[in-house]
């Protein structure tokens, strides 16, 4: 298991260029079926693994699902208890806010990955002598990208982070060039909690990407001062009168068009009158894994079906 | 035991104005089962003589087989006897502080935050952790060290100015509880504009010991044992306090000089274990009173007792807030009141009055 790749690998690689290079066969497309294996150590941001890790832990959802879209999941085997995607993750009672590092060893991980290092979590971890990599929420798309390139390849899965890295970047382009145009952007009210109006502006990730879809954020003023997730009035979203309303607080708090509609004031706002209200899921529209294809999806939906105000 | 307390509980009654040889020694090995409890138990199961076995490995000569797989070694003498060891520094920092404030404020609500540092701590995490995107833990315990002292100073400043003339302890505390606000509020603020590092600053807020290795039982060290030094040797001079300002005078002691030098030394101390720790409440109330309760009114009994009692409280409660949930953690705050209040509630109707 842990000579033979490279050997494999190194064959293979061979094969093709004889083959390429004998120009006889011109159907050789140069990837073959399965993508090779990768060979260890490999070394990312500081880390190095000596051979592939087959016990993963994984304390953050997004990263839970890219792990298992660069098709890493069987090496995993704890995930913590708000990862839920896909749906057969070895969810476990691990904490990704209140972490404790003796229970994370517990699980005998050759490698964790995470997103916040809270409580010294990661120097505890690196106490004793496990791997670990801290991969923060992406605050770009680039920066998505890279994270899932990392992932890939640290769990030995490098072709398939480029496939899906690849594959996400076209989809995304393609929804982007989708996109109607109209002789005035839209504007939109994006919320994420129930009663305290709290927005994010263009800056945020999730914010760059309704800006990829042409449409204007009526938070980006209230977000002078630098704060990216402004608390805005009902008085200031009523009047900034918004033509779509995006609710990131559906699964959370319970939010449709219905209870929108029932808001004193809200009533008046376009995007209520004309039941632009659109429900995203939570989940997605709080990560930054592969699924943020589907968020831009619903994004670039909304923009192109809005009726025009 | 010795709790025989019928009505008046005056300094010189039934409990010994000094400290007795039996109460040290209770309060030596109740610090030294807490410690040896939270060394044995954890998340992870591990016997108990194989991390006797890897400790005693620690001092230079000794090679004794434990059986012990390397983690398990690790988890035991890297994870656990840091977190013990800043358990009990943390937890006599903060009882020893809160014995001191109640002496020279002559209140018993006083606890270690009195004077803002709490606020100020806090301020100086929050902007630690939002001013960097990426959390370091070495940024943090300085910023918060700073913004204690920082408000402690503010406290003191303001305290003088109002008053005009005097500083009496009466317009020191309003002044606290003025800078408390203040800084609270800048807090906040920064706190709601971003939510990223809300979590990192709660955690924090809500106190734990999460320590990375020994730094932060280093860091906290030097200021443990000057400020502990400085309060526990004014411990007399505290009692001869108790007397009143006019009384304490005319037995040679300088009043405005031993509270000037006690709470400077109990803020720094608060302060330095508040850095590394977080926001513990309670500690500094309830182990104070406790002692008084049980051990003796006089601060020659208090402030030693409260030490050692205070070590060993935190450790206990640290041990409950990382197992009780496991895997995940609970708030140290949070168990210290859970636990404690309930407790104090205890001593305060088995015990009958409380004297300062």
């Amino acid at each position: 298991m842990r000579r033979t790749p490279r050997l494999l690998t190194a064959t293979l690689v061979a094969l093709t260029l004889a083959l390429a290079g004998c120009g006889s066969t011109p159907s050789a497309t140069p990837t073959p079926t399965g993508s090779p294996a990768d060979t260890f150590p490999v070394t990312v941001g500081g880390l190095t693994l000596s051979e592939r890790p087959d016990r993963i832990v994984v304390l953050s959802p997004s990263l839970t699902e890219t792990v298992f879209a660069v098709d890493a999941g069987p090496q995993v085997v704890a995930v913590d208890g708000l990862s839920n995607y896909p749906s057969n993750v070895p969810k476990t009672d691990l904490s990704t806010f209140k972490p404790n590092a003796e229970a994370i060893a517990k699980h005998q991980p050759d490698l964790v990955l995470l997103s916040n290092d809270i409580d010294n979590v990661v120097a505890q971890l690196r106490t004793l002598n496990i791997p670990t990599m801290l991969l923060p929420y992406t605050k770009t798309l680039d920066e998505a990208y890279q994270q899932i390139n990392d992932i890939g390849k640290l769990t030995g899965h490098t072709a398939a982070a480029q496939a899906l890295a690849e594959r996400m970047r076209s989809d995304i382009d393609k929804l982007i060039a989708e996109v109607p145009r109209r002789d005035r952007n839209l504007t939109y009210y994006y919320e994420l909690d129930a009663t305290s109006f709290f927005s994010v502006t263009s800056n945020t990730f999730v914010g760059s990407l309704f800006t990829k879809a042409a449409l204007v954020n009526i938070a980006d003023p209230a977000g002078k001062d630098g704060n990216d997730f402004p608390q805005l009035s009902a008085e200031y979203i009523i009047k900034a009168n918004p033509d779509l309303i995006f609710l990131a607080n559906s699964k959370c708090c319970g939010q449709s068009w219905d209870t929108v509609s029932k808001r004193p004031g809200w009533g008046e706002i376009s995007a209520v009158r004309n039941r632009q209200v659109i429900a995203l899921d939570d989940d997605i529209a709080s990560r930054w894994g592969p699924r943020i294809v589907d968020l831009l999806r619903a994004i670039t939906k909304a923009a192109a079906e809005a009726p025009v105000g | 035991m010795s709790l025989t307390t019928e009505g008046v509980a005056a300094p010189s009654g039934h409990r010994p104005a000094r400290l007795t040889a039996r109460w040290l020694v209770a309060g030596v090995v109740t610090a030294v089962v807490a410690a040896l409890a939270g060394l044995a138990i954890g998340p992870v199961p591990i016997n108990p003589l194989g991390g006797a076995a890897e400790l005693l490995n620690l001092i230079p000569g000794v090679d004794i087989h434990s059986g012990l797989t390397p983690q398990e070694t690790a988890i035991v003498t890297r994870l656990r006897l840091p977190r013990v060891a800043l358990g009990l520094l943390v937890g006599a920092m903060l009882a020893l502080a809160g014995g001191c404030y109640q002496g020279v404020f002559r209140n018993p609500l006083a606890d270690p935050y009195l004077l803002g540092v709490a606020a100020g701590a806090g301020l100086g995490a929050t902007v630690a952790v939002t001013a960097d995107a990426v959390f370091s833990p070495t940024v943090l315990p300085l910023f918060a060290f700073l913004g204690a002292l920082l408000a402690v100073a503010l406290t003191y400043a303001l305290g003088a100015a109002g008053g005009g003339r005097v500083r009496t302890p009466t317009t020191l505390i309003l002044a606290g509880v003025a800078v408390a606000a203040f800084l609270t509020a800048i807090q906040t603020y920064l706190q709601q504009r971003d939510v990223d590092a809300i979590r990192e600053v709660y955690s924090w807020l809500l106190g734990r010991l999460a320590p990375s290795g020994w730094h932060e039982a280093q860091l906290l060290l030097p200021y443990a044992i000057v400020a502990g030094g400085v309060m526990l040797a004014h411990r007399r001079q505290l009692d001869v306090l108790s007397l009143g300002d006019d009384e304490a005078a005319s037995l040679g002691v300088q009043p405005r000089r031993v509270r000037y030098l006690v709470v400077v030394a109990a803020s720094l101390g608060t302060a330095a274990a508040v850095a590394v720790s977080g926001l513990i409440g309670f500690v500094g109330i309830i182990v104070p009173h406790t002692v008084r309760l049980l051990a003796g009114t006089t601060y020659r009994v208090i402030l030693p007792l409260s030490a050692l009692f205070g070590g060993a409280f935190l450790t206990l409660a640290d041990l409950a807030a990382r197992t009780v949930l496991s895997p995940s953690e609970i708030p140290l705050g949070v168990v210290t009141a859970f636990l404690g209040a309930p407790f104090f509630i205890l001593v305060l109707r088995t015990a009958t009055r409380v004297g300062l």
